[in-house]
C-alpha cells in the first residue's frame, strides 16, 4: 500500500522531514501499526514517534484513532497536540 | 450567499473592518459577539519575545469548517468568521480573531466561545515560542480540553 506521510512542529523538527512518500508491507493495517513500523527504522523516528509521546493522527486531513485503518493512497498526518488560538 | 469565512494568513487584520463587513446588509443581525486573541509576554513562566505558528495547510480550513457547522447545528447564527494569522508574531500581535452575527446576543456568545474552544483542541495550529532560554514549541495545555469537554 502507498501512502503520503506528514509531519508537522515538533515532529518534522525531529525527523528533519516534512514528508515523505512511502510503500508499507501488507501486514500494516492501521495507524498504530504504521508508527510501530516506522518506529522499526530506528533513530531519529524511534525517538521522535515513541510510544510514551502523544502523538494526534490526521488521515486526508481529519483526525483519527490510533486504531483506524490505512486506506490506500490515503495522506497521514503525524503531529503533537495542537496549540492554536 | 457566503456565510462563513475562514482565512488563514501571516497580514494582521482589522475587527472593525471585518465585523463591518460580516453584518453589512443583513438587517436580521441584532448581536455581534467577536472574540480577540492576542500573543502576551508570558507562557508558563518563561518571558515571550515572539513566536511563530505554524499550520496544516488544507486540514487546518476543513475542520474550522466542520467546527462551523457544529456550532450551527447548536444555535441559531447567521455568519461567522474566523481568521487565524500564522508565521512570525511578537508580544501585542493580533492572532486570532473569531465574529458571530445573531439575532440575539445569548446564541452569538455561545456560538463564538464554542467555536473559540473548538479551534484551540481541534485545529491543526502549532506555537513555537522564543524565550531568553531558547525557542521551545508550546505545549497543548489540560484546561482547553476541560474547556471543549464542557460543550459534550
Amino acid at each position: 500500500m502507498k501512502l503520503e506521510l506528514r509531519f508537522f512542529a515538533s515532529l518534522r523538527e525531529g525527523l528533519g522531514l516534512s514528508s515523505e512518500s512511502i510503500a508499507i508491507p501488507s501486514e500494516v493495517k492501521s495507524i498504530a501499526d504504521l508508527r510501530r513500523h516506522l518506529i522499526q527504522r530506528g533513530n531519529p523516528w524511534a525517538e521522535v514517534l515513541a510510544s510514551s509521546k502523544v502523538i494526534r493522527c490526521a488521515l486526508n486531513q481529519e483526525m483519527v484513532s490510533d486504531s483506524t485503518s490505512l486506506v490506500e493512497g490515503a495522506e497521514i498526518a503525524f503531529f503533537p497536540p495542537v496549540t492554536g488560538g | 450567499m457566503q456565510n462563513d469565512f475562514i482565512r488563514i494568513q501571516e497580514a494582521d487584520f482589522d475587527l472593525t473592518t471585518e465585523v463591518k463587513a460580516l453584518r453589512k446588509g443583513d438587517p436580521r443581525v441584532g448581536a455581534v459577539v467577536t472574540f480577540l486573541g492576542t500573543v502576551r509576554d508570558m507562557n508558563d513562566g518563561s518571558q515571550v519575545q515572539g513566536m511563530t505558528l505554524e499550520h496544516y495547510p488544507g486540514m487546518t480550513e476543513k475542520s474550522l469548517e466542520e467546527i462551523i457547522m457544529q456550532a450551527r447545528s447548536r444555535w441559531d447564527i447567521y455568519k461567522t468568521i474566523v481568521i487565524h494569522r500564522v508565521g512570525p508574531l511578537l508580544p501585542e500581535d493580533q492572532i486570532v480573531l473569531v465574529a458571530v452575527t445573531s439575532a440575539h446576543r445569548g446564541e452569538a456568545f455561545s456560538a463564538c466561545e464554542f467555536i473559540m474552544d473548538y479551534l484551540k483542541t481541534a485545529a491543526p495550529f502549532w506555537k513555537k515560542e522564543e524565550t531568553p532560554e531558547g525557542s521551545k514549541w508550546v505545549d497543548a495545555r489540560v484546561t482547553d480540553d476541560t474547556a471543549m469537554a464542557r460543550w459534550s
